[in-house]
């Protein structure tokens, strides 16, 4: 019996390698960067003869990946073709989501630096028209009512979670995770309709109040605070609640003095990642709170302003001449911006310096 | 039980039990509110012929905005998802990821501001162009804006926003794709793109819709953005590029509730109920299938 490989002698291997090869060639590795090289040149030349930069540059991106289709088929085979022409599409998709964030962020501090002065800090617009004025009522009615809808979402969030992951068992626990998800969903707007409605239906139609602006957030801040909170507190051990009611520790004490310090840098984060999110929310305050050109400290009385509706009040409708509101609409959009970014800086922070403790 | 335990249990499930009373206050101080614009004589509602149709234009316009902004968003998202997971150089993945999300932080009149003053002029000559040589489509019928504040533009702005909310959930999917599968592979001869649609893909997949809901679910509600980069005439249109559009309901409620009295109030609120109603069913339905995976892919690892 001979076996089928014996029967082959090493003549006809040979033949039959030379004419499909095991191997196959691949590119050097120099290719994509000088293919990508000579794709930049062909756009720069297009943009110099008077090409839009933008369709320069959906030029480069088709050229490449056509000139390293090309070049990849006829060497590697269509399959490795294929997939270099995957890898620059994904990328460019990666660069093009770039793009309106480095934008935003140009467009923001380019036009908003100009009113960046003391003036704008310390000034009301009580009384103002054309030049000058500031936010400095604004800034107060935007700490203000964050700092009640904080007041308000976190002891209310960081409760339920607790329920969720050291009580819960059952229907009621499954539909609150659930809800809480849904309600994450709910859109700004809607959430100001509901503070108006219900206070509508107290103070009569028309109401505007600062606490009414705290609660419409809140309701866009419990949901952020109990997501967060409950992660956080499934990444504290068992082994650390176990050893506590070996000790005979009272499971309310357990979670009061083990659970919630273990997880309290996790939490924080959380809490300033919520009250970034909801910082910038105009819908709900524009419905709810109104604008105002004074100061106004009571959130309990009447219209107050709030950095989010400033901006937009002043951008359309800035009165005459437009500039100098449109100037400071600019100005408290850059100061929203780097506030949330400023947020969101504290809170990688917090979590970056605690987290291994949280963790543990 | 012990009185201290007995309290904190009672606070911590009165807290879950108070999350579901305020979803469910939510639904019912609109359902009071937007009563009297639905019973109210239909001349006396805005636009003179009652709630129905002055809501369904809106309506139209906020689903055809939020579809277009997910047409857009949902592709880039997983590209760029891909991109962090599986493309990225492994100590850059987690700062990439953290810029996306940084997207997400952009308070929306800031997007507002962006749009109209960077975005919308950008657009005209492109607005131009799609109408001379696409003209015979119905979405490109024009006339083209002068100005930019169109459909389209609205919609990008919308997708930009979106976008990092669907790449969030994605990526975490992609994530979890278990690396045995992933060698496997890699290990029978396919190339990095052939993994990716054998492995990653297929174990992502209801992650994608459910994440492409989550996004639609905020397109619907997006307010600000809109309110600001739409010029808008009423009506119903499919048109992308002219000046006139149809509003949506989120923008309309910003726009004119301030200045609003008596029984549009009212008719304002009911706007806003179906909105509610809307992303409320889309929301539920992306947690349903984001859910469902979960429990799939735990049984599976």
């Amino acid at each position: 019996m001979n076996s089928p490989r014996t029967s082959v002698q090493p003549s006809d291997l040979s033949a039959v390698l030379s004419e499909r090869p095991f191997t196959q060639g691949s590119l050097p590795r120099y290719a994509p960067g000088v293919t990508l090289a000579a794709a930049i040149v062909v756009g720069g030349v297009l943009h110099l003869s008077g090409v839009a930069s933008g369709l320069a540059a959906v030029a480069v991106v088709v050229l490449y990946a056509v000139a390293i289709y090309g070049w990849s088929l006829a060497v590697e085979g269509a399959r490795k073709a294929k997939n270099r022409v995957v890898t620059t599409v994904v990328t460019a998709a990666f660069l093009l989501a770039l793009l309106p964030l480095i934008s935003v962020v140009i467009t923001v501090v380019g036009n908003g630096v100009g009113r960046l002065d003391v003036e704008f800090f310390t000034y009301s617009m009580h009384g103002v028209v054309g030049e000058g004025g500031g936010v400095y009522h604004a800034i107060m009615g935007t700490l203000l009512i964050t700092a009640l809808a904080t007041v308000i979402s976190v002891p209310v969030g960081m409760l339920c979670a607790i329920y969720l992951v050291e009580y819960a068992k059952g229907k009621l626990g499954r539909a609150i995770t659930f809800f809480v998800d849904v309600m994450t969903g709910i859109p700004s707007i809607v959430a100001g309709l509901f503070a108006y409605a219900l206070f509508a239906l107290i103070f009569g139609p028309g109401v505007r109040m600062g606490v009414m602006g705290a609660v419409a957030l809140s309701v866009l801040m419990i949901p952020i605070v109990v997501r967060s909170t409950e992660e956080m507190l499934r990444l504290v051990p068992a082994e650390l609640r176990e050893a506590a009611y070996a000790l005979a520790v009272p499971k309310w004490r357990t979670i009061v003095k083990v659970v919630l310090p273990t997880a309290g840098a996790g939490i924080a984060t959380g809490v300033t990642l919520a009250i970034a999110r909801v910082v910038g929310e105009t819908a709900p305050l524009l419905v709810t709170v109104g604008i105002t050109t004074g100061v106004n400290m009571n959130p309990f009385d009447d219209r107050m302003a709030t950095l989010p509706v400033f901006a937009y009040r002043q951008f359309m409708s800035p009165g005459l001449p437009p500039e100098p509101a449109i100037d400071r609409a600019w100005t408290a959009a850059l100061l929203l911006v780097a506030v949330v970014m400023l947020l969101n800086l504290v809170a990688r922070l917090i979590s970056r310096l605690f987290a291994p403790k949280a963790r543990a | 039980m012990r009185t201290g335990d007995r309290i904190f249990a009672g606070l911590s499930t009165g807290s879950g039990v108070l999350i579901l009373a305020i979803l469910a206050g939510v639904a019912a101080f609109l359902v009071v509110e937007a009563w009297p614009a639905v019973v109210a004589p239909a001349d006396e509602v805005p636009g003179g012929a009652g709630v129905t149709v002055y809501i369904w234009p809106l309506l139209f316009g906020t689903l055809l905005s939020a579809a277009l902004a997910l047409l857009i968003a949902a592709p880039l998202a997983v590209a760029i998802a891909l991109f962090i997971t599986h493309y990225a150089p492994r100590r850059l993945a987690h700062g990439l990821g953290y810029v996306v999300d940084l997207l997400a932080a952009v308070p929306s009149i800031v997007y507002g501001l962006w749009g109209i003053a960077v975005l919308a002029p950008a657009t005209v000559d492109a607005g131009a162009w799609l109408y001379e040589n696409l003209g015979w489509i119905p979405l490109f019928a024009g006339p083209p804006s002068s100005t930019g504040r169109t459909m389209l533009v609205a919609a990008l702005v919308l997708a930009v926003m979106v976008l990092p909310i669907i790449t969030a959930v994605v990526r975490e999917a992609f994530l979890q794709t278990p690396r045995l599968y992933e060698e496997a592979a890699l290990a029978l001869g396919a190339t990095h793109w052939e993994m990716i649609k054998m492995t990653v893909l297929p174990f992502g997949r209801s992650a994608i819709i459910g994440a492409s809901m989550l996004g639609l679910g905020r397109a619907l509600g997006e307010t600000m953005a809109v309110a600001m980069v739409l010029s808008v005439s009423g009506g119903v249109s499919i048109n992308l590029i002219s000046r006139s559009n149809p509003s949506t309901i989120a923008a309309t409620i910003a726009l004119d509730f301030p200045e609003s009295t008596g029984i549009a109030v009212n008719t304002l609120i009911a706007a806003g109920l179906v909105l509610f109603v809307v992303t409320f069913v889309v929301n539920m339905l992306a947690r349903v299938v984001i859910n469902r995976r979960r429990d799939f892919s735990g049984a599976d690892r």
